[in-house]
């Protein structure tokens, strides 16, 4: 089936083999959802609020309210995964949300609970079938991390030059919790514009944003990370690395500072291959206390030639060259994934880079 | 095995290389004094064709071919290999990996990284985060796994300490001597002269190529009287002594 091929390169293993769970939608309609270990929950956000009605009290919205910003509620279809209290998972989590009618508006609603000292890692591979034209992807994300949990989301995403999308996301971290939110959108896409918002509630919780953004002619990104760092010694780090070969790239990052004692600091990279790429970098940070430790760095160039000529007077043919000094570029070493995430998507990144 | 005949090289405005022309025979290891600007490093970074230095005039040839139009990863592969002085730092790109680009047999990178004392930095990232005298080894490091036929070495001890000077000048001296390999160095300590078997030696000043002897006879008279005496001198002076 040639629409497994599209979900297999965001990393959606069609056997399963080394995955905790799994959740698919294509349109509008959950295809199936299952779960292979016990304590961790996947179920369809329908199926979710059937069973557990009080989901819709304690959960459903919830992130949305605690930044008091509006959401979609016109929703249909989205994951539900929990991770009972202390449970870790063996293996990843795996989720794709599919597209594939034309002209189709997909609205997901997803809820991702961690119970106390409960761990996850969810990958999520958002694409598209060949013979879709001109849809939307909206999906609404929210994510609860409670005492001592771990999240570790990335996202994947891989549209094509008429696609539309908007994620919205939320992630509440409760005391000592760690969310880490990794990002890689490697494929043409029309626009997509997110501004993911962490809020740090508990004490000494922490979060981690990384993004891997490239961008094609004619493409426009809107792409940032935002951390309100509310409680005492909280701390985030937010890291993105745009490459445009010819489309706009809007980095934004924003750390608010609502609590003293707090750490944050923000790395904005961009590297322009083509004269026609725009990037402008947007790095923000916010605070009305002075026991604060904010800091940025944001660096926008091309590659540089000395670089190239170093590496071809080893003998490597210049182009390798520069597909050598983009794969450094986008190291997703930084995203601290499980191994076989992590050669993955730098299967796919070499890929990208090769071809170009 | 190179031979530069008659090379101007300009950069921007600038002509800097004048008139030049040296030959390095095969198994020849030849030492370039001079000081601060003399062109010492323009030579280099032009025989390997490193971009920002237009060759105004005349050739360089290696193994009988002219290769002043060839692109840098050309020439490299041809055999030559450089040490650059001031290495470009390469992020996310780690030593091992360009290793293993330039040669596959991992026991031998495994062996030559020992040697050099560089076995645990080689999952870090090129020439970040290592000191001065650690950017070298590694530098000598890449270069010898490339297998060149003539070693182009700028400066290859400056920043490194005396122990590790040995460990590189060992190093060196026996895959010059294994591989019949050529050499062109540029040295201001002189150190590396306690290594190797170097027998021709040349000053460079203000672009030109002004005496031509043995190394270690040039490097006493620079130690002793500095570069003026060499800036007074007539080409060859030395050499007719």
């Amino acid at each position: 089936m040639e629409e497994l091929k599209e979900i297999e390169k965001v990393g959606f293993k069609v056997d399963e083999k080394e995955r905790t769970g799994s959740f698919i939608q294509k349109d509008n309609e959950v295809i199936s959802f299952k779960s292979f270990q016990e304590g961790v929950e996947v179920l369809s956000i329908d199926k979710a609020i059937e069973k557990y009605p009080e989901i819709k009290k304690n959960y459903y919205g919830k992130g949305f309210e605690e930044i008091n910003k509006d959401y979609e509620e016109d929703t249909e279809g989205g994951y539900f995964i929990r991770v009972k209290k202390g449970v870790k998972t063996l293996f990843p989590v795996q989720a794709c949300l599919f597209l594939k009618s034309k002209k189709f508006r997909q609205k997901v609603h997803n809820i991702v609970i961690v119970e106390e000292d409960a761990e996850l890692y969810l990958i999520t591979g958002c694409t598209s079938a060949k013979e879709t034209e001109n849809s939307y992807h909206i999906g609404i994300s929210e994510f609860f991390i409670h005492k001592n949990g771990f999240l570790n989301f990335t996202m994947i995403h891989s549209w094509k030059e008429d696609i539309e999308v908007e994620p919205k996301s939320i992630a509440i971290v409760d005391e000592n919790g760690i969310f880490i939110s990794n990002y890689i959108s490697l494929k043409p896409v029309k626009k997509i514009v997110m501004y993911p918002t962490s809020v740090l509630k508990g004490k000494n919780s922490r979060a981690r944003f990384n993004s891997i953004i490239i961008s094609y002619p004619d493409s426009y990104q809107d792409i940032g990370s935002r951390c309100i760092l509310l409680n005492q010694n909280t701390s985030t780090e937010i890291i993105s690395r745009a490459i445009s070969y010819g489309g706009k790239v809007i980095a934004r990052g924003h750390i608010k500072a609502d609590s003293p004692n707090v750490k944050g600091h923000l790395e904005c990279k961009g590297l322009i291959i083509s004269e026609n790429g725009t990037i402008h970098a947007i790095p923000e940070l916010e605070t009305n206390y002075r026991d604060v430790e904010l800091s940025h760095e944001a660096a926008i160039g091309k590659i540089k030639k000395e670089e190239i000529e170093y590496l071809a007077s080893r003998g490597i043919l210049e182009e390798e060259a520069q597909s050598l000094i983009i794969r450094g570029f986008m190291n997703v070493e930084i995203l601290g994934l499980p191994e076989i995430i992590e050669n993955e998507i730098k299967k796919s990144i070499y890929s990208v880079s090769s071809g170009i | 095995m190179l031979k530069i005949e008659n090379l101007s090289v300009k950069s921007g405005d600038n002509l800097i290389l004048k008139d030049i022309s040296l030959e390095v025979k095969k198994k020849d290891i030849t030492i370039i004094f001079g000081p601060n600007g003399s062109g010492k490093s323009t030579l280099i970074k032009t025989i390997i064709g490193i971009s920002g230095y237009e060759v105004v005039e005349g050739a360089i040839y290696f193994e009988n071919e002219n290769i002043i139009n060839l692109p840098v990863s050309k020439r490299a592969s041809m055999g030559i290999g450089i040490m650059f002085q001031n290495p470009p730092k390469i992020h996310g790109l780690r030593i091992y990996e360009i290793a293993k680009y330039l040669n596959k047999n991992e026991n031998e990178i495994k062996k030559l990284a020992e040697k050099l004392n560089i076995l645990e930095f080689l999952r870090r990232e090129i020439n970040v985060d290592l000191s001065g005298g650690e950017i070298k080894r590694v530098e000598l490091f890449q270069v010898l796994l490339q297998k060149p036929k003539l070693l182009l070495l700028d400066e290859p001890e400056s920043g490194v300490d005396i122990e590790n000077i040995s460990v590189m000048g060992n190093v060196l001296n026996e895959y010059l001597n294994e591989n019949e390999c050529s050499a062109l160095i540029i040295t201001h300590t002189g150190y590396i002269l306690d290594y190797i078997n170097a027998k021709n030696g040349c000053v460079l000043i203000d672009g030109k190529i002004r005496c031509k002897s043995e190394p270690f006879k040039i490097f006493e008279m620079i130690k002793k009287s500095g570069y003026k005496i060499c800036e007074k001198c007539e080409d060859g002076r030395i050499e007719r002594n």
